[in-house]
């Protein structure tokens, strides 16, 4: 150490050690300023051209701020948009196949964690197996047949399937109830529990963690969900958010309405970026447990 | 995931087969309840994936509008597909460019971004946060927000580009920039790629690093000795579930370009819901044979990246638990 040649006890001086990392956590800070800026400029920009006057929107190089602030705008597209009837129905969908997610899952995750039953580990293969199934190999066979039992313009197609268990919730759902001890079980069962109590007095309660993560994902699939009532519903009075954008933003002579078009997708976005705000570690938890190795 | 399904394979393979008339009656008991506790998933496995999976097999040997009962043709439309269906290999083809980009892109720059914050950053939370928002977006908000900021005219891409003194980019007029249009705007799905990589990256003991500082080891080596390999079984589920997401690829095309221009942007799947939801008569039966060709595609990818995760997959201290 004594014997270091002047070059290298420059650069093992605390004076440049300290020079180098605050250059360093300089950069550091940058790259992740540019990079937000990048993530959220569109999104900035959405709310900020839903409240400028028309002629502002297509200014270039881009305006940021609204020159005059329009709130009219928001007003005016929900003339064309009946915001009030997608909203309900988007709830009406969300809400239900909420509830038919989480009791499933919960319900079909326990029946794999906790009994023994003959061919139950090769049933759980199949389960992983699939979530690799394309959409586009069910999409056509599972059409045809609501087709057939006339559940075409109705929201059956939305919300019945929810109630049958989704592959990736289950899985989400019995990794946690793996997770509780055993020893819980067996006193509940000493008490005279039968299974059913024990179900639901004993496991859900301690599964909350997991139900508000699969709650989250099941409202983001069914709040977003675009290919389903396009195909699904006809019927202007049953479309959702996701479809009212989408017609309101391809109307002819909409085309060029840009702040309108913005203030619509405000209208849509905010209740998502709402709960996101307000669940934000359950969000990541759940995009976390896709990750999870077990 | 990936690795579940691995252990979940390796743990079938071991077993003695359990048949139902060897238990005893308390384990009988047992086993109807585990059961009746996934009857709902089993009938939902019949209706949902196994009755379609086999019905669109079926069907895409037949002429189907819905309207009139199916009509056996036997191999004619993959024979049409094959030998007389430019779309097809354009399809395929565009598909292939937004598989190899978007995945490319979302593990790269989603590896590169959970490598920044990996770095005892301040505000951790916060710059996760930020990164991981624009993928809570619903598909059709941001595609009418991307449809302006791709605009040719006056978007805000272009103005970037004007910024740095680059021309601007007519981005859905010109075939060549379409389907990299479309790349550009898959970064915003990255936080969801580098949010898993992050939560890998932290489960890396600290004391692997020390070691390495030890031993000499720079940085670049520490990533490349270290990291790296501790971090493969998470870059393969993420290259799986991204790959088998990618060629799927549907919504934000049929809103913003709907194939255009000259069907630069069709997709695979595009292609598919044309014949089978946009054309009349609908042509359901063509549709399912594209339906399982993409299928059979993507099992191929997904058994090829599977068998060859032994060779470049490592696993802490051997377990796959």
């Amino acid at each position: 150490m004594a014997a270091a040649t002047p070059r290298q006890s420059l650069l093992h001086s605390d004076a440049f050690v300290l020079l180098s990392r605050f250059v360093g956590r300089a950069l550091l800070y940058l790259l992740l300023i540019v990079m937000s800026l990048w993530f959220l400029a569109p999104l900035f920009w959405m709310i900020m051209s839903s409240f400028m006057p028309l002629d502002q929107v297509g200014v270039f190089p881009v305006q940021w701020i609204p020159r005059v602030w329009q709130p009219e705008n928001y007003t005016d597209a929900l003339k064309f948009w009946n915001f009030g009837t997608t909203f309900r129905n988007t709830m009406f969908v969300t809400i239900v196949s909420l509830i038919g997610d989480i009791g499933s899952c919960t319900v079909v995750a326990y029946g794999f964690a906790r009994f023994r039953f003959p061919f139950r580990d090769a049933l759980f293969l199949i389960l992983l197996a699939t979530l690799m199934l394309p959409f586009a190999v069910r999409l056509i066979p599972v059409y045809a047949a609501y087709d057939a039992i006339g559940w075409i313009d109705t929201f059956y197609p939305l919300i019945v399937p929810n109630f049958f268990g989704n592959a990736f919730y289950i899985f989400i759902c019995r990794q946690f109830f793996l997770g509780i001890p055993q020893d819980l079980l067996d006193a509940a069962k000493i008490d005279g529990a039968s299974e059913v109590r024990i179900f639901t007095q004993v496991m859900i309660p301690l599964a909350k963690p997991a139900i508000v993560v699969i709650a989250i994902l099941s409202f983001q699939n069914s709040w977003n969900d675009f290919l389903g009532p396009l195909i699904y519903l006809k019927d202007p009075d049953l479309h959702t958010l996701a479809i009212g954008l989408y017609k309101f933003t391809s109307l002819p002579g909409q085309g060029g309405i840009y702040n309108q078009q913005m203030a619509a997708s405000t209208l849509m976005v905010l209740p998502v970026l709402i709960v996101f705000f307000l669940f934000q570690k359950q969000f990541i938890q759940g995009a976390n447990i896709s990750g999870l190795k077990g | 995931m990936a690795q579940a399904f691995g252990a979940q394979l390796s743990a079938l393979r071991g077993r003695r087969r359990t048949r139902w008339r060897d238990l005893s009656p308390m384990r009988k008991r047992e086993a109807r309840f585990g059961l009746l506790f996934i009857t709902p998933w089993i009938i939902g496995v019949l209706l949902f994936a196994l009755f379609p999976f086999i019905a669109s097999f079926v069907l895409s040997f037949t002429k189907y509008n819905i309207v009139a009962p199916p009509r056996w043709v036997g191999l004619e439309h993959y024979v049409h597909i094959f030998t007389d269906d430019p779309l097809f290999l354009k399809s395929l083809r565009n598909t292939a460019v937004y598989v190899g980009g978007s995945v490319v892109i979302r593990i790269v720059l989603g590896f590169a971004l959970a490598l920044l914050l990996n770095t005892k950053v301040r505000f951790l939370g916060l710059w996760r946060t930020l990164f991981y928002l624009p993928s809570v977006v619903p598909i059709v908000a941001l595609s009418v927000i991307w449809l302006y900021v791709l605009n040719a005219r006056a978007g805000l891409l272009n103005s970037l580009l004007y910024a740095i003194g680059l021309p601007r980019i007519r981005w859905f007029a010109d075939p060549d920039y379409a389907m990299i249009a479309f790349l550009i705007m898959s970064t915003t799905w990255v936080g969801v790629t580098m949010v898993i990589f992050l939560a890998g990256l932290q489960g890396i003991p600290e004391e692997y690093y020390d070691a390495a500082k030890i031993d000499g080891a720079n940085i670049f080596q520490r990533l490349r000795r270290v990291t790296i390999p501790l971090m493969t079984p998470t870059i393969y589920l993420n290259v799986l579930i991204n790959i088998i997401g990618a060629f799927q690829v549907f919504t934000q095309i049929f809103i913003m370009t709907g194939g255009a221009p000259r069907d630069a942007t069709r997709t695979y799947v595009l292609h598919l819901f044309d014949h089978a939801f946009q054309y009349l008569p609908p042509q359901m039966g063509y549709s399912s044979a594209l339906a399982w060709i993409l299928f059979i595609i993507i099992f191929i990818f997904t058994a090829a990246i599977v068998a060859t995760s032994q060779r470049w997959v490592f696993y802490q201290g051997g377990e796959e638990s």
